[in-house]
């Protein structure tokens, strides 16, 4: 799903990644973790194209992204599901206008946005909160609306930055749960993250990054830092 | 697909015009403004350019009256002699009734106050059309010594004077028309800023969620062209309405001064119609393409 050969990104300050390489399988789940600074926001941004590398290629879904004109960038992304710390809601809109938001823009027809939305927060367990505004949620129900953006247009693949740095353990665990079932159905899944628990206990592939390089690669790893 | 796109946008234009509604218009309404005054512009350049054209056709001949006891076969003799000058590319013999009927077509409405004078005034004469303008001085000195002629009337001077002016004006009048077509798309693109600085959130989810940038620009751009279309209406009503009453009030008079009309009311305004509606939507489309260009890049 995502390919990585000798990418370099550097910044004039310091941070970035360089001469990093690897290979993530289409379905896999993999967490991302390191020291803040390390690299992971700079890998993620490669993958959805805020970046362009320095030098080597980029991979995603097969096709060679490492350099995309601005014409190319929506139609990568609209295979790229994105998740934040901070959800990223549009305040002045519904619950439900807010996953909608997302199928508008890749221009879905009102009768497909209308089946679709439903059922997708009905699978986020959100289904009662659609007419309601973001702010009148909890933390971890607005992630969902978030993911359910984020999934409701069936990306391949879903890049997931920090999703539960905002929740307690236990709203942040029944995200995990939601993130592993959309798993279970082939997305494929990379998150950043600094939860240590979650990493331990979903057991789930790991890449450690430091100073710009990939550190360790363990397929059912830990977190294997002190936090 | 096309449709819904323009559809999608014409809402959003629609939207965000009625939430800045305070800046919309005043945005409107200054375009509106400039738009007037260009108007204004363009009443006086197309005014003195035809009464310069008019003026030009009247005096770029040169007229020859005739003693009254001229006959008309010395005239012809005249014309003869005058013919041998290379500058002289044609001479017409107009009579004193050709130069009254002239003369009452150009007076229009007003033409029956001469119906009162009982005997024509107006001398038989040669008109003298040109083939080298630079050379008109030395037909009319020549023309001037000869038996036979009483007066020789050429203004070469006088309506080389009328066409500097009319050349002045058209340069201030394109030098205002660039200023405030500046000023315009400033304007414009202010008010789209704010639209797209309220919505900046709301563009960087839609670049994360695979918009392009054209589903982004849409709107803005149709918000701006709106602006522009909406203020182009209201500028063409106002300058409809006052040159409809300025032709109405002033009209006569100054037909009567200068022997020339203004423009027709509805040259003027099918003409103003093209500007105000062409001006109008590229101020406002370009106002909001250089607003929001930065803004695109995520």
């Amino acid at each position: 799903m995502i390919k990585f050969e000798h990418v370099t990104k550097k910044y004039d300050e310091v941070g970035g990644i360089e001469d990093v390489s690897i290979d993530i399988a289409d379905g896999d789940f993999v967490f991302l973790v390191g020291p803040s600074g390390a690299g992971k926001s700079t890998f993620i941004k490669l993958i959805s194209k805020e970046l362009e590398p320095d030098s080597g290629h980029i991979y995603v879904n097969g096709q060679d992204i490492t350099h995309l004109s601005n014409r190319r960038i929506p139609v990568l992304r609209r295979q790229i599901g994105m998740v934040f710390q901070d959800f990223r809601l549009l305040p002045n809109k519904t619950v439900y206008e807010n996953v909608a938001f997302a199928m508008e823009v890749v221009r879905c027809t009102s009768r497909t946005i209308r089946r679709t939305v439903p059922q997708v927060l009905q699978v986020m367990g959100i289904a009662d909160k659609a007419d309601q505004l973001p702010d009148t949620l909890s933390q971890g129900e607005q992630q969902r609306v978030a993911i359910a953006r984020a999934i409701v247009n069936n990306p391949k693949l879903l890049i997931a930055d920090e999703p539960t740095g905002n929740l307690d353990p236990d709203t942040a665990w029944e995200i995990m749960k939601l993130l592993a079932q959309i798993n279970r159905r082939g997305t494929t899944i990379v998150m950043v993250t600094h939860a240590k628990e979650i990493v331990d206990r979903m057991g789930r592939r790991v890449v450690a990054i430091d100073s710009g390089h990939i550190v360790r690669d363990n397929k059912e790893g830990e977190y294997g830092y002190d936090v | 697909m096309m449709f819904r796109g323009l559809l999608h946008s014409l809402k959003e234009a629609f939207i965000q015009i009625f939430r800045n509604r305070v800046m919309s218009f005043v945005s409107i309404l200054s375009i509106s403004a400039m738009l007037i005054i260009l108007g204004v512009f363009f009443f006086i350049t197309v005014n003195v350019n035809s009464l310069t054209e008019a003026i030009k056709s009247e005096f770029e001949n040169i007229e020859i009256y005739l003693e009254d006891y001229t006959t008309e076969k010395d005239a012809e003799a005249i014309a003869i002699s005058l013919s041998s000058l290379e500058e002289v590319s044609q001479i017409q013999y107009i009579s004193k009734e050709t130069a009254m009927e002239e003369f009452k077509e150009r007076w229009g409405e007003n033409a029956y106050l001469l119906d009162t004078l009982s005997e024509n005034p107006l001398p038989n004469s040669l008109r003298v059309t040109l083939s080298d303008i630079s050379g008109g001085s030395l037909v009319a000195e020549v023309a001037g010594t000869m038996i036979g002629v009483e007066d020789v009337r050429y203004f070469q001077s006088e309506v080389n004077k009328v066409l500097r002016i009319s050349e002045g004006v058209q340069k201030l009048t394109l030098i205002m028309i660039i200023f405030l077509i500046v000023v315009s798309v400033v304007v414009v693109s202010s008010t789209v800023k704010l639209t797209v600085m309220s919505r900046e959130a709301e563009i960087s989810i839609m670049k994360y969620v695979g918009a392009t940038n054209w589903f982004v620009r849409g709107p803005m751009l149709v918000e701006g062209v709106l602006m522009g279309a909406i203020s182009a209406a209201i500028a063409l009503g106002a300058s409809t309405y006052a040159y409809l009453k300025l032709t109405e009030l002033f009209g006569a008079d100054i037909q009567m001064l200068f022997s020339n009309g203004l423009v027709e009311p509805g040259f003027m305004i099918v003409n103003l119609a093209y500007i105000f509606v062409a001006l109008g939507v590229s101020i406002g489309a370009v106002g909001s393409i250089i607003s929001m260009r930065r803004f695109l890049k995520v």
